[in-house]
């Protein structure tokens, strides 16, 4: 395991108007489509098997297995629905994608489509992100001239219909259901599964729901084949991913790596920590994910290794924290994200991150009292497992993780009567710290 | 409805374009609401009767779609909505503070608006630009590395008529009419206009040209 990068989505981002069709397909874009072209669907499905992509939208399911789950071919339309909803706290990797690179995910969607035959797409994109809406219509605009879109795509008689779809703001959009509800203009809320998807998605018809980057991944896979792909990654982790790293580092960005690389490689990359100061916590795969500290810098970022030292490598959203950073303040903060955006449909949840964010709430002010810490941990154990969908147990994640890591941070809180951090201190500006911050959020 | 009769009928026509992209009609809902506020600059009482009547839904349905997600507003919006990114990340590197000094200088709070109709403030969650923190918004166009000065700047410059650009994106930030135009799927074409994919995008390509990575080696 080496800590090389290796920039394959992220590989024209620099170049001159990277967005447009014309710099992708200098760069060689869209030869990976007219070779997907001339295979058999079948071939191209064993092929993503074979190449060991796993989902990037965080619960790492293996892609080509989820397309082959797709019931046989009963005449009706089936449907490929790309989620680019990226809303996960720490999570900023597609957003850059489709800024810079929107013709990837595009090609992405005309090979996966015509593998699980697919002819009308959608691309579900958050609605917070104006600039990306304009590349991405551009871009299927532009690939629809060019014959890579449309009716009989470069004499193959195979069709396909792309929509970019603009959402309207919910986090929960991003869950797969949630999301094809939110599709079909109702409000956002998961569906029971099963069925799932792959059997009664989009308009209750077969439905395959992919990241943006799973998607993207794609044409690379099938113009440099399975062997080139599993060359990169770890025994069950294959191939290159981005790494979002975010915070208290000198050079924040996104970095393209193969799966496996370790923190530590990172910020080597990355300049390191800001000057002056060193690690406390980060998370390794957003919001949703148990924080890790410096005991974990070490810790190969693939789905195995991240999940036996107890957390998820989810999106791969580093957010790193250093040792002026109040961990009650950040966990207070994400639970508040939670209440806000719990989508009310069930009990525990809706419930839960309301009690977790009052008793969170009292103790960063310094009101709270130890009870109130077992409270915390015991409102944790009614949500998470009992919820009706992932969000639910992601918001007990850095609860669980930072009382058991830092407890005695959350009692310094109850001792002192409030927070023992300066909170100026970790900005990335100067500023006096002036009691106004804590009116605005009281 | 009030709409006059040339609103009525671009409304109509637009719609209509919207409606084609999708199997099943009732999926042009959540367009047709960001739509519906780049004619009237909120979700109106209008613009939900509007939209039930195209997708054959009743105004009680339209509406419980649109209270569900935060970018449909529920009273005139501000032609810039401002919003500071307060989740976590952003919130420690400095948004906290970008808050509160913005929000003073400003005179309203979050989801309120000022007087002369200019700028509507809101607390954001994150808007997956984490390495650029701290983030501010400006009709979903991306103000990075914000500090409280670049902050009041922008709202200063905005409000007193000046065009601003964003950090990444287009020549200048659009009004929040014309943004929710783009929202309900219409180019405006300014998707090649550019600021520059930004530092941190690139931060990794800088570091693999370091470690000999050449473009072009795909
Ligand atoms: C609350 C919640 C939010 C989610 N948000 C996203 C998201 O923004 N983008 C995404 O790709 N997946 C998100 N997911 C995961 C999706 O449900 C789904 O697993 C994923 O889109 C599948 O694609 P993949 O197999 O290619 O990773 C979210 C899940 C949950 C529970
Ligand atoms: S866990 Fe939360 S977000 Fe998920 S269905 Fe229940 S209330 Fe909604
Ligand atoms: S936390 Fe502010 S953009 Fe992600």
């Amino acid at each position: 395991m080496t800590a090389t990068l290796t920039p394959v989505l992220s590989a024209t981002w620099g170049s001159d108007k990277s967005w447009s069709l014309d710099t992708y397909t200098e760069a060689g874009g869209y030869a990976p489509l007219k070779k997907a072209l001339g295979m058999a669907p079948g071939d191209l499905i064993q092929a993503v098997k074979d190449s060991g992509l796993r989902g990037r939208g965080g619960a790492g399911f293996p892609t080509g297995m989820k397309w082959g789950f797709l019931p046989p071919d009963d005449g009706g339309p089936r449907y490929l629905v790309v989620n680019a909803d990226e809303s996960e706290p720490g999570t900023c990797k597609d957003i850059p994608t489709m800024m810079s690179a929107p013709h990837q995910l595009i090609e992405g969607v005309a090979i996966t489509s015509f593998a699980i035959g697919c002819n009308h797409a959608f691309i579900y994109l958050r609605g917070e992100v104006v600039h990306v809406y304009r590349r991405l219509l551009q871009a299927v605009r532009e690939a629809y001239e060019a014959g890579h879109l449309g009716k009989n795509i470069h004499g193959s008689g195979f069709d396909l219909d792309v929509t970019v779809h603009a959402g309207a703001g919910a986090y929960i959009c991003g869950e797969e259901t949630a999301l094809l509800d939110s599709l079909e203009g109702r409000r956002g809320q998961p569906r029971l599964k099963p069925p799932f998807p792959a059997v009664a998605g989009l308009y209750a018809r077969p439905t395959v729901v992919n990241n943006v980057e799973s998607v993207a991944s794609v044409p690379a896979i099938v113009d440099k084949g399975v062997e080139w792909f599993t060359a990169m990654g770890t025994e069950r982790s294959k191939g290159m991913g981005l790494f979002s790293l975010s915070g208290h580092v000198t050079r924040p960005g996104q970095y393209e790596a193969p799966l496996g690389i370790t923190l530590r490689e990172l910020l080597e990359l990355a300049g390191g920590i800001r000057e002056g100061h060193e690690l406390k916590f980060w998370t390794p795969g957003g919001s949703s994910t148990p924080i890790f500290t410096q005991e974990h810098l070490d810790t190969p970022l693939d789905y195995e290794s991240v999940g036996a030292a107890g957390s998820m490598l989810g999106t791969r959203a580093l957010q790193l924290f250093d040792e002026t950073t109040c961990v009650v303040r950040a966990v207070t903060r994400w639970t508040e994200f939670y209440k806000h955006e719990s989508c009310g449909k069930c009990t525990p949840c809706r419930e839960g991150t309301y009690w977790l964010t009052q008793i969170l709430k009292r103790i960063e002010g310094g009101r709270g009292t130890q009870a109130d810490i077992q409270q915390l941990l015991d409102t944790c154990d009614s949500i998470a497992g009992r919820s009706f969908c992932a969000l639910g147990d992601g918001a007990t994640s850095s609860i669980i993780s930072s009382v058991t890591l830092f407890r005695e941070e959350y009692e310094a809180h109850v001792e002192q009567g409030g927070c023992p951090f300066d909170h100026a201190a970790s900005a990335l500006f100067d500023y006096s710290d002036t009691p106004a911050t804590e009116e605005a959020h009281a | 409805m009030t709409y006059d009769e040339t609103t009525l009928v671009s409304l109509t026509e637009d719609a209509a374009a919207i409606i084609a992209r999708y199997p099943v009609k009732r999926s042009a809902l959540l367009p047709m609401l960001h739509l519906v506020q780049s004619v009237d600059g909120f979700v109106s009482p209008d613009g939900i009767q509007f939209c039930a009547e195209q997708l054959e839904l009743t105004a009680a349905e339209v509406s419980a779609v649109a209270t569900f997600y935060t970018q449909y507003k529920r009273r005139p919006n501000g032609e810039y909505q401002v919003g500071v990114c307060t989740n976590t990340l952003c919130a420690v590197m400095g948004g906290d503070r970008i808050w509160d000094e913005l929000s003073e200088h400003v005179g309203v709070g979050h989801d309120e608006t000022t007087e002369d109709g200019k700028i509507t403030l809101e607390r954001l969650e994150c808007n997956a630009a984490c390495d650029y923190a701290p983030v501010m918004m400006v009709n979903w166009e991306f103000f990075d590395n914000q500090t409280p000065e670049s902050a009041k700047q922008v709202v200063d410059d905005l409000r007193a008529g000046k065009d601003v650009a964003p950090s990444r994106g287009p020549a200048k930030v659009c009004s929040f009419t014309q943004v929710s135009r783009v929202l309900a799927g219409f180019e405006d074409g300014r998707a090649d206009e550019d600021q520059g994919a930004g530092t941190a995008t690139l931060a990794g390509l800088e570091a693999a040209k370091g470690q000999g990575w050449t473009e072009g080696a795909k």
